[in-house]
């Protein structure tokens, strides 16, 4: 009887450790798997959204309502709205949606701006953020990129290409200077058009934050079709 | 434990294996769609932002 009691408890012990075990083995899976392809659709979808809407005459968007100081011809400036494309050909030719925000649930969309930094082309910093591990891991290569690198933000009326200042460095997660509109300078007043961006390293621990900064080096408007940058072929690391 | 489940099940085997199979499916549904995302930010996966 009391062995018969001890089994029993022994193997619902085993079954429930089995269990735990699969568990485990399903949240390696969602966050390996799952939350990329999930990621991967929202951010392709939000890429085409972009493209209808920019396809659109200048007319029919400027119809729509315009309220706080992040409106502008690009963006309706709302939290979570997409108002930019980001390409990076060292990291693939992937198209990178940039959302307003940079809320967790809102990087499982795209990469999210900084909402108080500049908006791509103008003085100051555009500063972004973006996933290196799990839910489409835009930035999961950014460690590959080198000074020199092109970067492309692609707007409603205009491509910005900015060009890689240095190597991606380390910095402290709140390091918040690497996003001021004068990188480390805080409460200086721009006179330069910065890119940063934001993602954490190393991979699946996010002690640390690595950064990479560009500076504009180009513009060309929209009707003229994709910068040199994405043309002529980039020294790719995929 | 799941000796004990398998013997409350309802009906013949095959029925017995449909409605396991189906509870499994649930629950699989229930962890990816709620319980993962509500667990996922106490994970130090994605400290992508800087902050103070």
């Amino acid at each position: 009887m009391w062995a018969e009691r001890t089994r029993t408890t022994i193997r619902s012990l085993g079954e429930i450790l089995i269990t735990l075990g699969v568990v485990l083995f399903l949240f390696c899976a969602y966050q390996l798997f799952y939350t990329n392809v999930v990621a991967d659709e929202a951010m392709k979808s939000e890429v085409s959204d972009l493209h209808k809407q920019w396809a659109q005459p200048p007319a029919a968007r400027s119809a729509k309502p315009a309220a706080d100081p992040f409106d502008t011809a690009d963006s309706q400036g709302r939290t979570g709205t997409a108002f930019a494309i980001l390409h990076i050909p060292r990291l693939g030719d992937k198209s990178i949606p940039v959302l307003q925000g940079t809320t967790l649930d809102l990087l499982g969309r795209g990469v999210g701006h900084y909402k108080d930094s500049a908006l791509p082309g103008q003085i100051g910093n555009f500063a972004v953020a973006g996933h290196r591990k799990t839910h489409g891991e835009p930035f999961r290569y950014l460690d590959e990129m080198r000074a020199g690198d092109l970067i492309v933000v692609e707007t409603a009326q205009t491509w910005y290409t900015y060009r890689e200042d240095r190597d991606p460095f380390i910095v402290e997660p709140t390091d918040l200077g690497v996003v001021a509109p004068v990188p480390n300078e805080p409460g200086v007043k721009p006179d330069q058009k910065l890119i940063t961006l934001t993602t954490c390293n190393p991979w699946w621990a996010s002690t640390q934050r690595m950064i990479v900064i560009g500076t504009l080096i180009a513009e060309r408007p929209r009707a003229q079709g994709e910068p040199p940058a994405l043309t002529v072929n980039a020294p790719k690391f995929q | 434990m799941y000796a004990f489940l398998w013997r409350h099940l309802p009906g013949p085997v095959y029925v017995k294996l449909l409605v396991a199979l189906a509870v499994a499916a649930v629950i699989v549904v229930l962890l990816f769609g709620w319980i993962f995302p509500w667990v996922e930010p106490l994970m130090p996966f994605s400290g992508n932002t800087v902050s103070q």
